[in-house]
Parts: C-alpha cells; sequence; structure tokens
C-alpha cells in the first residue's frame, strides 16, 4: 500500500503501476504500464502531444521537458519512476495565452522550419538559460571559475542535445541569444 | 520492451538483497544507458530495483582534503560543483565533455561508471558479440572496428568503455565504495573494470547484486593543475574516439609528478603508469611527454581500422601535458 492505493500487485501481478504526475501545474493520477516512457504518458494518456518523438533513444532531443525545472529527455525516462514529480512541457511554457519570450524570439527570427524539433528546442533553451544564469560552466567555457558569457559558441554548445534535421541552427542561436539578453 | 516489475527500496541493504536474490533484475538509476537498451532488447531485465530515492545524492568534502560523491549524483550537479571546479578541474572537463545538458540531468555518477560499451556489434541483437550472448563470437573482431580498442582486447571482444569520468577519475585514483551481499567494500577504480579475456561478459569485479554508493576522490593537490582532452567525430554531443586526463605537478621544468589516463582505447580506463613513469624526475618538454606516451603504446594492437588512434593518443597527450606546462597556468 503507498498513498491509500490498492497495491497493484494483486491486481495484475505488478506488471504497472499507479503514478501521480503534475504537469504544467495539472495533476493526473494514472496507471500505466512500467515500460511506459515520460514520453508516451504524455502523448498518449495524457493527450500532450506538443513532445515530440524523434529518435526515440536519447539522441535527437525532440522530446525535451522540464522535470522539476530541469532539462531532460522524456524518452529515457520511465513515468513509474516519476511518482510526485513535477513536469513543465511546451504546453506550459506560455502564461495565460502569452508567449514567453523564447518563444517570441523563435517566431521573430525564424527559428525553425518544419517545427518538429521545436517544442524541445524551446525547453532545452529555457532550462539552458537558467544552468547558464547560475554559472554552471560548459566544454566550451575557458575559466571554470568565472561567470558565464553566452556566446554563439556557448550557446551552440550547450544546445548540442537539440538536433534540427531542417538545420535551422543559425536561427535558434539568435532567437535564444535574444532571450539571453532579454532576461 | 520486455515487461518489467518495479521496486523502490527502503534502504540500500533492501535494494541489494534484493537484486541478490532475483535472477534477472537490475538497478536503475539515471536510466540513459539501461532503458535505451532495453528498449534494444539488449538487456532485458524482469525487475527494476529503483534506487533514484535512496538519497545518494550528495557531494561531501572529506576531512583529509578529499570528496565523495553519492553514487546518484547527476553528471550535471557533479561538474557544476564549486569543489570539484576548483580542486579537481579535470573532473569538470570529462563530464563536460560527454553526452549532452539533458543527459547530464539525468545520468549519475556510478551509473556512468557502469555504463556498457558502445560497440554497435553490442548494441545490435542480430550480430555475434561475447558480451551480449557469451559463445556467439565477436563480430567486432573482424567487422567495423575504428571506434574500438588498441590496448588489453581479446578475441573474445574488443570492446571499448565508453565514460570519460571514469578516465578522469581513474587519473585521480579514486575509490568505489560499494554495498554487497556480504556488506561493504572499497575498491579502487582502477581495478573495478575487467580485462575482456575470456569473458567479456563479466565487466566489473563487483560482487552479483552489489551497488555502488559513492565514489571517494583523494587529495591530490597539484589536480588544480589538470585536464581533459577529448577527440570526438562531431564538436559536441558525441563519445571519444578518444582522449586523455592529466595533471600535472611541475617543479621549475622538472616533472616532480604526473596523472595520466586515457579513454576510448581498451575495455577500462586506462591508467598510464609507465607514461607516468618515463615523466617523473624528468626535464618536461613535448618529445619528453611523446615518449612517455609511446612507452606506454609499446604494448598497442591496433585493429584493422583504428591504428590512427596510437598517434591520436600521443598527439593528445603531448598537448595536455605542454597545455599545463604552460606558465600561464602556473
Amino acid at each position: 500500500m503507498q498513498n491509500g492505493r490498492a497495491d497493484v500487485d494483486s491486481t495484475d501481478g505488478g506488471w504497472s503501476s499507479p503514478v501521480t504526475l503534475t504537469v504544467n501545474g495539472t495533476t493526473h493520477e494514472v496507471t500505466l504500464d512500467n515500460r511506459t516512457t515520460l514520453l508516451d504518458a504524455l502523448r498518449e494518456r495524457l493527450g500532450l502531444t506538443g513532445s515530440k518523438k524523434g529518435c526515440d533513444h536519447g539522441q535527437c532531443g525532440s522530446c525535451t521537458v522540464l522535470l522539476d525545472g530541469r532539462r531532460v529527455k522524456s524518452c529515457l525516462l520511465l513515468a513509474v519512476t516519476l511518482d510526485g514529480r513535477d513536469v513543465t512541457t511546451v504546453e506550459g511554457l506560455a502564461s495565460n495565452g502569452d508567449l514567453s519570450p523564447l518563444q517570441a524570439a523563435f517566431i521573430a527570427h525564424d527559428a525553425f522550419q518544419c517545427g518538429y524539433c521545436t517544442p524541445g528546442q524551446l525547453c532545452s533553451a529555457r532550462a539552458m538559460l537558467d544552468e547558464a544564469a547560475a554559472g554552471w560552466p560548459s566544454a566550451v567555457t575557458a575559466d571554470l571559475a568565472g561567470p558565464v558569457e553566452l556566446t554563439d559558441a556557448e550557446i551552440r554548445e550547450r544546445m548540442s542535445g537539440n538536433l534540427c534535421r531542417c538545420a535551422a541552427y543559425p536561427n535558434i542561436v539568435t532567437a535564444v541569444r535574444e532571450a539571453a539578453t532579454s532576461r | 520492451m520486455r515487461a518489467f516489475r518495479y521496486h523502490r527500496p527502503a534502504d540500500v541493504a533492501e535494494a541489494v538483497a534484493l537484486v541478490d536474490t532475483a535472477p534477472n533484475a537490475a538497478y536503475l538509476a539515471g536510466g540513459t544507458n539501461l532503458v535505451d537498451l532495453m528498449k534494444l532488447g539488449v538487456q532485458r531485465p524482469d525487475l527494476l530495483v529503483d534506487v533514484n530515492r535512496l538519497a545518494l545524492d550528495t557531494v561531501d568534502p572529506l576531512p583529509d582534503g578529499g570528496l565523495r560523491i553519492g553514487a546518484t549524483v547527476r553528471n550535471s550537479d557533479l561538474a557544476a560543483h564549486p569543489l570539484v571546479r576548483q580542486h579537481h578541474p579535470l573532473l569538470s572537463r570529462a563530464l563536460l565533455a560527454a553526452a549532452s545538458g539533458q543527459l547530464r540531468n539525468m545520468a549519475t555518477t556510478a551509473g556512468n561508471l557502469l555504463q556498457r560499451t558502445r560497440c554497435v556489434y553490442f548494441q545490435d541483437t542480430g550480430r555475434a558479440c561475447n558480451k551480449r550472448e557469451p559463445g556467439t563470437g565477436c563480430a567486432a573482431r573482424h567487422g567495423q572496428n575504428r571506434d574500438l580498442a588498441i590496448l588489453d582486447w581479446s578475441e573474445e571482444c574488443v570492446a571499448t568503455h565508453p565514460s570519460d569520468l571514469a578516465v578522469a577519475l581513474v587519473a585521480l585514483d579514486a575509490v568505489v565504495e560499494a554495498y554487497e551481499p556480504d556488506g561493504p567494500r572499497d575498491i579502487p577504480l582502477t581495478e573495478l573494470h575487467r580485462s575482456p579475456g575470456t569473458h567479456p561478459e563479466r565487466e566489473t569485479t563487483l560482487a552479483r547484486g552489489a551497488l555502488i554508493t559513492a565514489v571517494r576522490v583523494p587529495p591530490l593537490p597539484f589536480a588544480t593543475r589538470s585536464t581533459y582532452l577529448k577527440v570526438r567525430d562531431r564538436a559536441s554531443f558525441a563519445f571519444a574516439v578518444g582522449s586523455v586526463a592529466a595533471a600535472l605537478d611541475l617543479d621549475g621544468d622538472t616533472v616532480r609528478d604526473v596523472r595520466l589516463a586515457y579513454g576510448a582505447v581498451a575495455h577500462r580506463p586506462w591508467r598510464a603508469y609507465r607514461a607516468e613513469e618515463a615523466l617523473r624526475g624528468r626535464q618536461f618538454t613535448a618529445e619528453l611527454a611523446a615518449q612517455a606516451t609511446d612507452s606506454e603504446l609499446a604494448a598497442a594492437r591496433p585493429l584493422r581500422h583504428n591504428a590512427f588512434k596510437v598517434p591520436l593518443i600521443r598527439n593528445i597527450t603531448i598537448r595536455a601535458l605542454t597545455d599545463l606546462a604552460d606558465p600561464v597556468h602556473r
């Protein structure tokens, strides 16, 4: 027994589990096959299809969401492990219908073509700006002790977990740079 | 993916007892490697024991000046930790050279050490692989083996260990704290990973059911002058083709002490003891660095497609040590 719920072992042999997830401020209680990734739970069970399935192996970044504020790849996270955790998807980036400055910058700078990787790019960039603001160094940061200046080289390195097959990279860098300077 | 049961243990002892007695159980930490291998059918556990909530996620300074890194400290948190950045820059550099921002937020310290080879034949269940299925042969031995081992391989397996962090930690003489069914045990990291030999499926010296709980890094004052150089096929987000972890202690121009380790060359992170010995007490020059590397790589047996790794390792060793010897870094 956990949180007053019946132990699922008694019903299906333990192959699925009850999970409570808060997504974009709304709490959901679902019972999921243990094999369900966070990405599939979001798309197939909660109807949030903004997060995209690209490679499904953690290599392309299109499934990027925020877990307790940190960027992660939802295709490699088993939803059963996330009981009680807080998830933000691309659907949660705008507030009251107003696009975030980052989203507005992506539109202003034409930072996409087909748009498939964009939800992942946006979630990744949102958290990346927080990481840089917290002083986290990157592989191209010359001085590990120093403050982080988000040069184009820094933005490219920090966004390397998000691929764009339309190769909109120059405009993505411009949009992220603008969002960084407007913070 | 094969169906599995899921359990979240209350403490380390319960986790170890469970995995020790369940024939096909696996620990789940960050999952960046395991979940992927489960999707590929390479790993097929029927029980996952989730160690993410066991409170093994702190970095603590030790009284002797060393560092104790909890097993589930995320790669990103370790790379950004002020003490690591200040005292062990090669650790930060190795971590930041690996994976992507998202994966570093997920991947853990112990999971990084225990990740599986990225040999493409191991990851392809349609190919022969003694590591995945003992006795089936090694498709890589005479296959596309550019990315694979040049040192210490066997006819049964030519895989490399893919970790960057392990290379930096092995240079620092890190010690793994494991909890085994018989109780806790300390294992020098240099003795954690095994050579492939005739049993490449046995990758570590951990007892069955063992759980790594922490990694201890002893103090090494001159590690403030250290670095990690990694060569990969693209500018970011790729595994190493070759890498070197280096720390250098100079007295004037004389090498007082040095630590060197190589990555992507063998089944284990490769501590370069011979090269270190060839450097100690000598006047530092780029030529000496080259000779020292050659003495280490004299044992190299390149495969058909990876002879380039020998000069590559030599070149990055020279560069790493020369950069560290530069007066700017003193």
